[in-house]
């Protein structure tokens, strides 16, 4: 990405409120001007959960929602970091490094915004939903979980629901009922942005391919730094000028053609 | 209170640098932190050509440290002098270029290359890489290779030049001395140490290469006994590496034996960590009155004589 738009910075922030929104599902609020003026969907923090060294690394949490000088976090608890995150105060400060990465492209010839998201992989889409608004495109979300009490489509609109379980909306992957709509209906000048497990994004790619339709993904990788100083996030690189690039900076969201998924 | 040091003539502004690998080119960090406030920069490891570096997965993090296994991704050196080099020398800081290879000559052609570059005020000779299977640690832990490896680089340069030690060794301070020998300027001590982590549900390794080089926090023990251990061996300075979070952390090098520190993996979480250990070194020194922040290297005060571990060597 282009240096002169990095607006990197870290600080301690408050967090200024935090729940359970769903079956160990969080959302942490914090102030900062700095990342609500700056920040974008796709975007990411990267967080210091703790105060020592057990977790040493900070923990890379996508941007879910901004409004005014808060912007919030959503995650579900999954070891030591997150457990810590979620368990802060309000009024508590964190050591928060951002907003980093490389953003969705908004703009563009498309029409129809169609989001996908995967488990948490949910969480940067009301954020990217709230632009796509305000750009007047069309929203499309597909919304898929495992069972019915981890969907969170608060802040979220024209959402289909799927469950692998079936206790909801349509019983499969979000990528099945993605699928079934397709076949079903033909939404105008659609674009697929997609978050969630790296399977997921595959299939979602391969999808989007054979339906002849853009696709934006949001990767994950095990990272240390997230700013390409530590080199840990590797992702194959389609076009072969060189092996990788870095989910950090090159990313985190991707087009679907540039990148070879795992 | 003086801060400054010098290794062969290069003045350095303070006695921390940044630890290769862990900065990457210098230039990454421009916009976050005031990289002038250090004494150096180690660069990412150079090589002739670029290298793609390992598959993922590449990093995983353990009890206060992490495993990586990087494997010398880099630019290769034609890339660094062209791309990388023109910003380095606006800086007003040390630059250490880092070098990797997988052959002696190797080592050579890419010194040579960067002799011919202003800008460049020293190396630092990566032969303790665990994460490469070529090169790497094969001559680091073979003390006739660090010799040799060295004395050939020191008939090419007059610049300082620095031999970065393996702590993977029975006693890194035979290597230190073969270092020293073969004209070394200095040592750093130490880069990471071989370590592994397994999944137990799929019963695979973590990283793709099964092992990678442990560092952070959990090393520093280590690190202060080796820095310990090579200043009772050698009369050369030593730039003493291994989980170095604070001012702190640093001054326990200092007391070891330590020259000058490398900070490290504690760049990754904090990009400024090493300009706080800088400023805190220096309100260190001089709460304790000193004149020079040198003062404090070697200083340690023991009752005993000798260390358990130097009645063996």
């Amino acid at each position: 990405m282009s240096e002169s738009v990095r607006h990197i910075a870290q600080a301690l922030v408050p967090v200024v409120d935090r729940a359970e929104v769903a079956d160990g599902i969080y959302v942490v609020r914090l102030r900062s001007a700095h990342l609500t003026r700056y920040a974008a969907p796709g975007q990411f923090v990267n967080i210091r959960c703790g105060d020592g060294c057990l977790p040493l690394l900070r923990r890379p949490f996508s941007i879910s929602r901004v409004e005014g000088d808060v912007l919030d976090l959503m995650f579900n608890v999954v070891g030591q970091g997150t457990r810590m995150l979620a368990s802060r105060k309000n009024g508590d400060l964190v050591d928060v490094l951002g907003p980093l990465g490389v953003p969705f492209k908004l703009d563009g010839d498309f029409k129809t915004a169609v989001l996908v998201g995967g488990g948490l992989g949910a969480a940067p889409l009301p954020f990217l939903t709230t632009r796509m608004r305000e750009r007047k495109k069309r929203l499309l979300t597909f919304l898929g979980a495992r069972s019915s009490n981890q969907l969170m489509e608060k802040h979220l609109v024209e959402v289909q629901i799927s469950t692998d379980d079936g206790s909801r909306g349509f019983h499969g992957t979000v990528v099945d009922n993605l699928k079934r709509y397709l076949s079903e209906n033909k939404p105008e000048h659609p674009k697929i942005f997609a978050c969630g497990p790296t399977r997921m994004l595959k299939a979602t790619a391969e999808l989007a391919d054979a339906s002849g339709i853009e696709c934006e993904l949001s990767l994950e990788g095990d990272m240390a730094c997230g700013m390409g100083i530590c080199q840990g996030c590797p992702v194959e690189r389609a076009d072969g000028k060189k092996k990788y690039s870095l989910v950090c900076v090159d990313g985190p969201i991707f087009n679907s053609h540039d990148v070879i998924l795992p | 209170m003086k801060e400054s040091f010098a290794l062969r003539g290069v003045e350095f502004k303070n006695r921390v640098l940044v630890a290769s690998g862990t900065f990457g080119y210098g230039d990454e960090l421009k916009d976050v932190v005031d990289v002038n406030a250090l004494g150096g920069i180690c660069t990412k490891s150079l090589s002739w050509k670029p290298r793609d570096g390992n598959p993922p997965r590449r990093i995983v993090e353990t009890p206060s440290g992490m495993l990586n296994s990087i494997g010398l991704a880099n630019i290769g050196v034609h890339s660094f002098i062209q791309n990388k080099l023109p910003y380095l020398r606006t800086l007003d800081t040390v630059i250490i270029a880092n070098i990797a290879a997988s052959s002696v000559q190797e080592y050579c052609d890419v010194l040579t290359l960067l002799e011919g570059e202003e800008g460049v005020d020293g190396y630092e000779i990566n032969v303790s890489c665990p994460n490469v299977r070529e090169g790497g640690l094969n001559f680091g832990t073979n003390r006739e290779m660090t010799q040799e490896i060295t004395s050939r680089l020191r008939a090419l340069t007059q610049r300082p030049l620095i031999i970065k030690l393996t702590p993977n060794v029975t006693h890194i301070s035979e290597f230190a001395r073969a270092a020293e020998d073969a004209g070394a300027d200095a040592v750093s001590v130490i880069n990471t140490l071989i370590g592994l982590a397994v999944d137990i549900y799929t019963r695979k390794p973590k990283l793709s290469t099964i092992t990678g080089g442990l560092s952070g926090p959990a090393i520093k023990p280590v690190a202060l006994a080796k820095v310990f251990e090579v200043a009772k061996a050698v009369k050369i300075p030593i730039l003493g590496i291994g989980g170095i979070m604070t001012a702190e952390d640093a001054v326990e090098f200092l007391l070891a034996g330590a020259s000058a520190v490398q900070v490290g993996t504690a760049s990754f979480i904090d990009p400024a960590a090493s300009m706080k250990v800088a400023a805190g070194l220096k309100a260190f020194g001089e709460k304790q009155g000193l004149a020079d922040i040198g003062e404090l290297v070697g200083a340690m005060e023991s009752t005993a004589k000798v260390s358990i571990l130097q009645s063996w060597l």
